[in-house]
């Protein structure tokens, strides 16, 4: 057919009395980030780096009584590839930093870090010699959960802390602006 | 005569002149000090003689001020007669000492960590490696001289290496795969290390790494007042904290001479049955969720959830709970509590009915585990095997039983042992002592002496708050305490305890101070560990991780 052969038929149309009626279907409105926000939020994949006593702990979050499914975060992974949240629960020490740098690095976006426990939020009480000082020192940080270890109802509040973060697209500037920690990268002198 | 006597009749005639021998009596240890160049004919003497067949503890500790300022310390002990003793030998700091890892196999990573710790160099190790500090680590952290909070960070980690093959080379004749198996896999619990070589599916040899959880325990200890000490113990085996707490409390009381009130002494029994049985839960749960048996790590979670909130009831904490004071117990039990605990304890004995029936006929279960990871008891006291595993091989050592403390002598409980000590006769002693200490809990919990719960000494117990914001006496006693801390006499004392994996020692050395001088902690899993390559070559990798979780490592007392 040609096009010269095509005589469309104008017809006005009430678009608004239109939308009303969709509307008044199973269908609503959101913005697409909106939406993927919602999702993203509530089927958290969590990786738990459990090192010492917070893992501990962890267990009993994944545990019967306390039951992190019930934030959609059941689904445990302990391949960097497959999850997107970091949950490092215990003392990172010196020695294990080069191993947490290389599995936050294998995840893939987008992807969070919550820190169980003050030996990850800051070292704790081992202000010593073979510990990090603070975790935030090799990887970016989303949520701190204070305790030595946290109560697992502490826990919880984190991860629905991370949850209300995703949901208002709040900014996130120290994973932005995240490298690679120098001393990790250059030897010492 | 008396044991020490013996030993130094047996010694003249072999040495004929004791010549810088000295023997010694601490707090009622027996201690014998002997020159560097003799502790290796020494060792052989007091082994071959049968007099003590079990090396306990070997480490070091550091007095700058003397000209031969390192000291090495061994815990010897004999498994039939429970006899302790304790050997010393001075080292100069560029001087050597004799290894004795060919008397002892065990030697052989507690000669590592001294090395490690001090910079003690021994003659004769094999593979006198760090073992606890990353290898990028210079000096010695545990020498006086070195600052606490001095951190160098590690920029890499190791690639794959063997004993005496630092760095691998494959061997292009042989058709041989190596496989490394954590730090961070969901079988070695987060800070384990495993490397293998793999022949077909079968290992030709491996090796283990470990320090990813080295926090520096015995450094903080001697940074920290008496008191403060408490927390850092209970982080040790974090599976059973009060346990720790008990272990350590109890080396310092019998250092400072007093006894604590029998109330005080029956709690603690309660609380080192319960944390038993939470560990054993811990170790099983996650043994079987490792052979994929996931359903009865939940079960058992339940229970650990209810002995939490025993805790939880006494103190506010679950996991860590710090609920032990130097002297006794840091508060009254609220009332009820014991008849709680009678309730949880029902509630306990019908869970692990549960898990026996779910796992010991299990087809799967007893296929993945029986055969699998066996050793002889022989070998077993080689290595310093203590606790469940050495009672799976055949020696029913129990310290509850040949040393008891609080009252143990005076209840009705058994030793259960294995045959052939494989991951299967590991989880059945594991099982049998649940049972056996939900026995002990009930005989306690019944008749719980009334009185008080902490001894009323004001050099040692802070006072209660009311009167320290009641009267001046208490607020005055409270500040002396706080500043000026508890000091024991000056001396040297080893004091153990039986603990969820064995032997939980601690040699406390006290130069009067309000600090420890030194403080190590004996740790059960340490020993064990060291025998897993011979445990696991000739094996299949599957076989690893059963053999893994039936030893019950705990990263937070293997690297403290």
């Amino acid at each position: 057919m040609s096009s010269s052969q095509f005589t469309p038929e104008i017809k006005t149309v009430d678009l608004e009395a239109q939308a009303q009626e969709f509307l008044k279907t199973a269908a609503f409105t959101t913005r697409l980030d909106d939406i993927i926000a919602w999702g993203r939020k509530n089927s958290l994949w969590p990786l738990p780096y459990g090192t010492a006593c917070c893992g501990i702990e962890l267990m009993s979050v994944m545990g019967p009584k306390y039951d992190l499914a019930r934030f959609g975060a059941e689904v445990v992974r302990f391949s960097p590839r497959q999850s997107d949240l970091l949950i490092v629960a215990g003392t990172i020490t010196e020695k294990m930093a080069p191993v947490l740098v290389h599995i936050y690095q294998q995840m893939l976006d987008p992807k969070y870090v919550i820190s169980m426990g003050a030996c990850a939020s800051s070292g704790g009480f081992y202000r010593a010699y073979h510990v990090l000082q603070g975790i935030d020192k090799v990887v970016p940080v989303d949520v701190y959960i204070p305790g030595c270890p946290p109560s697992p109802e502490a826990v919880l509040d984190g991860v629905m802390l991370l949850q209300k973060m995703i949901e208002n697209h709040d900014p996130r500037p120290w994973k932005d602006s995240w490298k690679v920690p120098q001393f990790l990268t250059q030897p010492q002198s | 005569m008396n044991h020490i006597e013996e030993i130094k009749s047996e010694l003249t005639q072999k040495f004929q002149r004791l010549d810088g021998f000295e023997f010694g009596n601490h707090f009622g240890n027996d201690v014998l000090e002997v020159p560097k160049d003799l502790i290796l004919p020494l060792m052989k003497q007091l082994k071959d003689s049968g007099r003590f067949d079990f090396l306990m503890d070997l480490c070091g500790a550091d007095y700058p001020e003397r000209k031969q300022r390192f000291e090495v310390i061994y815990q010897l002990f004999n498994t039939r007669t429970f006899r302790r003793l304790r050997v010393k030998a001075r080292v100069g700091e560029n001087e050597t000492i004799d290894s004795i890892i060919s008397v002892w196999k065990g030697a052989n990573w507690f000669e590592r960590e001294t090395y490690d710790m001090y910079g003690i160099v021994f003659k004769g190790h094999p593979f006198l490696r760090k073992i606890l500090t990353h290898h990028h680590f210079k000096g010695h952290p545990l020498r006086k001289d070195y600052d606490p909070n001095l951190q160098q960070h590690c920029q890499d980690v190791m690639p794959i290496h063997f004993e005496n093959d630092d760095v691998y080379t494959k061997d292009p004749n042989k058709n041989l795969v190596p496989l490394n198996i954590g730090p961070s896999h969901p079988a070695t619990h987060g800070t384990l290390r495993v490397m293998v070589e793999l022949e077909g599916e079968t290992i030709n040899r491996s090796n283990v790494e470990l320090g990813f959880l080295h926090r520096c325990f015995e450094k903080m200890c001697e940074t920290h007042f008496y008191n403060q000490v408490i927390p850092y113990t209970d982080r040790l085996n974090y599976c059973s904290a009060p346990m720790n707490n008990i272990g350590y409390a109890k080396a310092v009381e019998k250092m400072l001479g007093v006894e604590i009130p029998p109330k005080a002494q029956a709690t603690r029994v309660i609380l080192a049955e319960l944390s038993r049985i939470i560990d054993h839960i811990v170790c099983i749960g996650a043994n079987a969720v490792d052979l994929g048996a996931l359903t009865g790590f939940f079960y058992l979670f339940g229970l650990r959830e209810q002995v939490y909130s025993l805790f939880e009831k006494l103190c506010g904490a679950r996991l860590t709970v710090s609920l032990l004071r130097i002297g006794g117990i840091a508060n009254e039990p609220p009332k009820g509590w014991y008849e709680e605990v009678l309730r949880v304890n029902e509630e306990i004995k019908k869970g692990i009915d549960q898990i026996d029936r779910l796992l010991t006929n299990n087809k799967i279960w007893i296929e993945r585990t029986r055969g699998v990871g066996g050793i002889s008891v022989e070998n077993a006291i080689q290595y310093g095997y203590t606790g469940p595993c050495l009672r799976a091989a055949g020696l029913g050592l129990d310290l509850r039983k040949a040393d008891p403390y609080y009252g143990y002598d005076q209840l009705d409980f058994a030793i259960p042992t294995g045959t052939t000590g494989d991951c299967y006769d590991r989880y059945l002693v594991r099982l049998e002592e649940m049972k056996q200490s939900t026995r002990i809990i009930d005989q306690v919990a019944r008749n719980v002496p009334s009185g008080d719960y902490i001894i009323r000494d004001k050099s040692i117990v802070l006072p209660e708050k009311k009167d320290v914001y009641g009267n001046i006496e208490g607020l005055m006693n409270h500040f002396m305490l706080v500043v000026k801390g508890i000091r024991p006499p000056k001396g040297e004392i080893y004091d153990a305890t039986e603990a969820a994996n064995g032997e939980l020692g601690f040699f406390c050395v006290s130069d009067n101070g309000p600090k420890p001088y030194r403080l190590r902690a004996r740790p059960p899993c340490f020993a064990i560990y060291q025998s897993f390559p011979e445990l696991i070559n000739g094996g299949l990798v599957a076989d690893v991780i059963a053999v893994l979780g039936s030893l019950n490592l705990i990263a937070g007392e293997l690297d403290r």
